[in-house]
């Protein structure tokens, strides 16, 4: 259970015009402006469940994720994660959680997959058993048996992103954080990763939480939607409340966009 | 659907202990560097040249010379030897730490932040610069010729404190390293005056610290404790004092690693990511 109470965070962005000039000012004065992430945003998510969350970029959805894996600490309000505040009791919140971040990896560049797997193993203390059963799983739902040996500098994206999920997974998390996993993949490994995403949750009941801009994800993924902009939730509620008629769903969510004004 | 992986694993209770973990994030490390064969053999050499470089320098000097304020080659040659071992060692474990300010630019950290270890000890993991090994092989040929030459009358209690030397340097030098990580977290560039107390003192730490007078001295006695791992052991070593407590006080340098620590700790706890 996820639970976000009046959450608010900002940061301080220092600004300055162009020019090199104007370079020069802004090492000794410099503007700053604040921006706000996140204002008072509230959710609640159940066990189990898949919610797609979207926004335009620099909505917060990033923000979102990041406090919820306990890397940033909220300015107010009050986040539980299965009883856990995630920024307060980092280690032994991120135990139970996975994390992908689909523009950064977590494998190590040079080296085969396997060996970032073994590390893995390692650092979340994994017995050999149990580590050999996730591993027989993912390998197999994922088809990562021709990739484990290659280093991962010479894989290409969708089979990456398949690495990385496989890597999230290991330590069997009961909550999985998808930070824009599709970004960037061809149709056919969108579509793998979709369909492994599906049945993690089917087989496991893991509760999901993606940002993504594609909304082909959020169809075949959940069928709850929070929308964020502007630090705001704007909505939270399902596709069927959203959508009219027979339009499709990139202009249902181009004309909530426009709706909201974001 | 049938599922074939329904029952649920056991869950490992033990946890894998820090030190095997760091091993672990050796082995990687040296397996990552193996795979640049050439560039790793060249970096080696570099590194070898870069601090034979500065040994031809103090050769130099003493051919003109023979003593600085009261210092023969031999002696210089130990210090220097010691002094470049410790800057490799702390070089080669704590490079993550040196390198931190593009793990904070690129947001590696977060991969960090989202793992259940210690920071510190997946920040020391995330880089070990086996190449350091060519300055140590050139610190290790000074001590080879220095040490019979030094004219020290070399028993336990001296061994034993070149040893002591060792290890508090290397402490004193992470911990300095440390300082300068933490320091991204306020400006996410690295700090370049920080090398001042890192590449310079290992340059201006080739003469023991008196040499450059009473203030330096006592900033290297009471502020960045250089000179508790280097000139007061030294002497005793030398022989130029015979205070018991000198052995000791390289040990004294690793209390460093305290305020580095909780600097570190304060900078964590600002840290505010990057990008999305």
């Amino acid at each position: 259970m996820i639970t976000m109470e009046n959450v608010s965070k900002s940061y301080k962005v220092a600004k300055r015009n162009a020019g090199f000039g104007e370079a020069v000012k802004s090492l000794f004065h410099r503007e700053y402006e604040t921006i706000h992430a996140l204002k008072n945003v509230s959710f609640t998510i159940g066990d189990g469940e898949m919610v797609g969350y979207i926004g335009p970029n620099g909505a917060g959805k990033s923000s979102t994720i990041k406090i919820l894996s306990g890397i940033l600490t909220p300015d107010g309000g009050t986040v539980l994660v299965d009883g856990r505040v995630p920024y307060k009791d980092r280690i032994r919140h991120v135990k139970e959680i996975g994390v992908v971040f689909g523009q950064r990896s977590q494998l190590w560049w040079d080296i085969p997959v396997i060996d970032s797997f073994e590390l893995l193993k390692d650092i979340y203390s994994i017995s050999p058993q149990s580590y050999k059963q996730n591993l027989e799983e993912l390998t197999d739902l994922l088809d990562l048996k021709e990739l484990l040996r290659s280093p991962t500098r010479q894989l290409s994206l969708g089979q990456r992103m398949r690495c990385e999920l496989a890597a999230s997974l290991l330590h069997d998390p009961k909550i999985l954080f998808l930070d824009e996993p599709t970004i960037g993949l061809d149709a056919v490994s969108k579509l793998a990763v979709r369909e492994f995403i599906r049945k993690r949750n089917k087989l496991h009941g893991t509760t999901v939480l993606l940002t993504t801009h594609d909304m082909q994800d959020i169809e075949a993924l959940s069928d709850r939607i929070i929308l964020i902009g502007k630090g705001e939730i704007l909505m939270d509620g399902t596709l069927d409340d959203i959508k009219k008629g027979n339009e499709t769903i990139d202009e249902t969510v181009a004309e909530l966009y426009r709706s909201f004004d974001v | 659907m049938k599922n074939p992986f329904s029952e649920k694993p056991i869950r490992s209770t033990k946890k894998t202990s820090a030190l095997k973990l760091w091993m672990r994030y050796v082995g990687i490390n040296v397996r990552c560097a193996m795979q640049y064969k050439m560039s790793f053999f060249m970096m080696v050499l570099g590194q070898f040249f870069v601090s034979f470089s500065v040994f031809l320098g103090i050769y130099f000097m003493f051919q003109r010379f023979h003593s600085v304020k009261g210092y023969s080659y031999n002696e210089v040659l130990l210090c220097y030897a010691t002094i470049l071992m410790e800057f490799s060692l702390a070089e080669m474990t704590a490079r993550g730490f040196d390198s931190f300010s593009s793990m904070v630019r690129t947001g590696s950290f977060d991969q960090v932040l989202v793992r259940p270890r210690n920071e510190v000890l997946q920040v020391l993991g995330s880089k070990f610069e086996l190449t350091r090994i060519g300055r140590m092989l050139q610190a290790l040929l000074m001590f080879v010729y220095a040490i019979p030459r030094c004219g020290v009358d070399w028993n336990f209690a001296k061994a034993v404190t070149l040893l002591f030397m060792l290890i508090g340097g290397t402490a004193l030098f992470s911990g300095i390293f440390m300082i300068y990580a933490a320091f991204c977290f306020f400006t996410l560039e690295g700090l370049e005056f920080m090398n001042v107390f890192t590449d310079g003192a290992k340059e201006h730490g080739k003469y023991p610290i008196d040499v450059y007078g009473k203030k330096m001295l006592l900033f290297g006695t009471f502020f960045v404790p250089y000179a508790l791992v280097q000139y007061y052991p030294l002497c005793y070593v030398i022989g130029k004092s015979d205070n018991p407590l000198y052995i000791f006080l390289p040990l004294l340098a690793i209390l460093f690693l305290i305020p580095s620590y909780l600097f570190w700790r304060f900078g964590v706890r600002r840290y505010c990511s990057s990008g999305s």
